[in-house]
């Protein structure tokens, strides 16, 4: 019997410190680059970056100004006026490189740290903060900017893309790989271990739906790293539900421009999704609320400041696009503008009525919630009353 | 006019919102070419097509997940969970997704999804074919949760909670499936969907059920007639929201009220209605609101579920009870 299994007997507990992948972070990652972290153009035989200077002065401009918008954030929560912060830093490169790779009308499906994506699609930084300052849930229309809500439970939107690509489908609405329409799910390592992103892996396949499901591998769920959630990299998993998976150097913005435009243009023409591991790293804290000195090493954080992906766009523009200091002092001045705004525009946002928390409950209010606001509203006029009849 | 069964009369109402509406969409396990496990989307995918009627993988969670997608592109999703005790994979979409979406868009987004659960037990099945988990829907805002007693009931209400821009957990109840009634087409629906129904005028106690616990009900309440007793049997119709204002009106007359559902005892929608009661019509009530249910056990194996259910005796039980005070 034993003939018939050829080979060493499977591994069937492997310890947890010899991960066969991925690579620690000090190891050389295979994966699709096309500017290197000093600033040097490279070519991929299946990738190409085919937008000129203008666009990566562009592409700079939007990394500057949203790193500091997530920096003034960042700063606002220490100060207590926000409640929660998730920073972005160090990923504005996957967001911004993917995000204006994006048409009109494609469809986007954010986590809650997708600012730049965001950026990208026209939404106001300041609605941004009413969710973390706790005075709404999320001040935009989706539909506005084709940016759907930010999404606390972990993965539960990749679904939400791979139905709303469905009907996309059934509309009609894909076919053509310029006009046609695609959606983009983001979701980082930690989510590639839900359920609900390996039914939407399988839902899209099996629908052959026009969806992009775009992780990024920022190395930390939480406290958790990456051999935590996966032993083979996760671009891999694609294959085996059937649709192409693709790894890019996530601090790259040229590689992630390129890479994911390739992959919409493949979903809106009709061929079905793409899995992209936009491999990067998150910077600072998964969010305020984490200290990540307790479970990461700092030489971890140096080595990946080597590949900043602002610094290499800087160095690009210097070098080759013969950009001087105007430039980058104009963006910079910019970005210091847009921060101060940013913050007016937070400590400005108006609080919520007392009775906002009832309404919306239902498209059609039930009698009980009636009653319940009517009560509501009846005790707490009940205080100024006594207050008034006080004074 | 012809008599149908509750399981074709669902069928029937999904294929009239289906031909009005283009955007409704039906789909689950199973639905297409078998018609569901209980036929109850039989020639459906037939006549509307694999786009409409759409067969899905085996993921409750997907089922649910890339129906908030399709709802929010502008469809309106009729999902089926095959049973009961298969929906909760696809809780956390329904109760953190379906239920918040518009809650969370402050009013931009709306979720007209209906899910179709095939519920309750009597059918002698394999455990979690049976049970009956409407109250953990029913305690989550956002949701309405509703479920039929008879057929004219589900042809109807099918077709109201697919027109509602609130999503609806909708209970059939899988052991009435085949039962029959005459049902015109061309009458209007008697009720709106979350009103309570009086099946039954009475003077002495008032029977309050929903469901597969309506045919028992009225055979308790015609039983009762023999010891001289008048009851007033209401189907609620609707389990979140209760329409109060029927069952109060009715308790202040008959002074007397019992529950009946097969969920278990404690926190079920007894729970709710008899507080519920208690605090608006205290002064009326000679006897305290009573509740004959399922017990607080799993839901037991089937030679024993006999025992577990709410049956003609143990309703007839609770009204000698609440008449004894």
């Amino acid at each position: 019997m034993s003939e018939s299994v050829p080979g060493p007997a499977p591994e069937v507990f492997a310890p947890h410190k010899a991960p066969v992948s991925p690579p620690q972070a000090s190891e050389e990652v295979e994966f699709v680059q096309l500017l290197t972290p000093e600033g040097e153009r490279v070519e991929h035989p299946d990738f190409t970056f085919d937008l000129d200077d203008e666009a990566v002065k562009g592409f700079y401009r939007d990394m500057v100004l949203v790193r500091r918008i997530d920096s003034e954030a960042t700063a606002l929560q220490r100060q207590g006026e926000l409640g929660l912060w998730a920073s972005l830093l160090g990923q504005e490169a996957a967001q911004i490189g993917s995000g204006r790779a994006l048409n009109k009308r494609d469809m986007v499906f954010p986590t809650y740290r997708e600012h730049g994506v965001a950026w990208c699609q026209g939404v106001n930084p300041l609605n941004l903060l009413g969710l973390f300052r706790g005075v709404d849930q999320g001040a935009w229309d989706p539909k506005d900017n084709n940016f759907h809500l930010y999404t606390i439970v972990i993965g539960a939107q990749t679904l939400h893309a791979t139905g709303y690509a469905m009907g996309q489908q059934r509309d009609h609405a894909i076919g053509d790989a310029d006009n046609g329409e695609a959606t983009i799910a983001y979701f980082g390592d930690g989510a590639s271990s839900q359920g609900d992103v390996n039914e939407a892996f399988i839902w899209a396949s099996v629908f052959n739906a026009p969806v992009v499901f775009f992780c990024q591998n920022n190395q930390w769920a939480i406290s958790e790293p990456i051999d935590r959630q996966t032993r083979i990299p996760l671009y891999q998993r694609a294959a085996g539900f059937g649709f192409p998976g693709v790894r890019v150097d996530g601090n790259d913005v040229l590689a992630t421009y390129a890479v994911t435009q390739q992959a919409l243009r493949r979903a809106r023409e009709g061929s079905g999704p793409t899995l992209i591991e936009a491999y990067t790293y998150r910077m600072g804290a998964h969010t305020t609320s984490d200290d990540p000195t307790k479970y990461r090493l700092s030489e971890d954080l140096e080595h990946w400041k080597l590949k900043d992906p602002i610094a290499r766009v800087h160095a690009y523009l210097t070098r080759h696009a013969g950009l001087d200091h105007d430039y980058f002092d104009e963006v910079d001045a910019e970005a210091d503008k847009v921060a101060a705004e940013l913050r007016a525009g937070c400590l400005a946002l108006p609080e919520p009525e007392l009775t906002d928390f009832f309404q919306h409950v239902y498209v059609e209010e039930t009698p009980q919630l009636a009653e319940q606001r009517e009560q509501f509203a009846v005790y707490a006029a009940s205080f100024s009353a006594d207050s008034e009849g006080e004074g | 006019m012809t008599k149908i069964t509750l399981g074709k009369a669902i069928n029937a109402g999904l294929r009239v919102a289906m031909e009005k509406d283009p955007k409704v969409v039906v789909m689950g396990e199973d639905i297409g070419k078998l018609g569901g496990v209980f036929r109850v989307t039989e020639g459906l995918q037939k006549d509307f097509g694999e786009d409409r009627v759409i067969d899905t993988p085996l993921a409750e969670s997907g089922i649910i997940g890339t129906a908030v997608g399709l709802a929010l592109r502008g469809y309106r999703p009729v999902c089926e969970i095959q049973f009961d005790g298969f929906v909760f994979p696809a809780y956390d979409q329904i109760i953190n997704q379906v239920a918040k979406m518009h809650y969370r868009s402050m009013g931009k987004i709306r979720m007209p999804v209906v899910i179709r659960i095939p519920y309750g037990g009597g059918i002698g099945a394999v455990e979690h074919h049976s049970e009956s988990p409407e109250t953990l829907f029913a305690h989550v805002p956002g949701l309405k949760v509703i479920s039929c007693g008879d057929p004219v009931d589900a042809y109807w209400m099918i077709q109201q909670a697919i027109e509602s821009d609130d999503p609806i957990v909708f209970f059939e109840p899988k052991r009435r499936y085949h039962e029959k009634a005459e049902l015109d087409e061309s009458v209007p629906p008697s009720l709106p969907l979350h009103q309570a129904k009086v099946l039954r005028e009475g003077t002495d106690a008032t029977l309050l059920c929903y469901g597969p616990m309506v045919k028992t009900c009225l055979q308790a309440a015609e039983a009762a007639v023999e010891d001289g007793r008048n009851l007033e049997v209401i189907d609620l119709r609707t389990i979140a929201p209760f329409d109060l204002a029927t069952i109060f009106a009715s308790v202040r007359k008959t002074r007397r009220a019992v529950v009946v559902h097969e969920a278990p005892y404690s926190f079920g929608p007894g729970s709710e209605i008899a507080a519920r009661v208690t605090e608006e019509c205290f002064y009326h009530l000679e006897a305290p609101v009573l509740r004959v249910t399922g017990y607080d056990t799993p839901y037991p194996p089937s030679r024993m579920e006999d025992d577990y259910l709410p049956d003609l005796d143990r309703v007839l039980d609770g009204v000698d009870r609440v008449m004894g005070y």
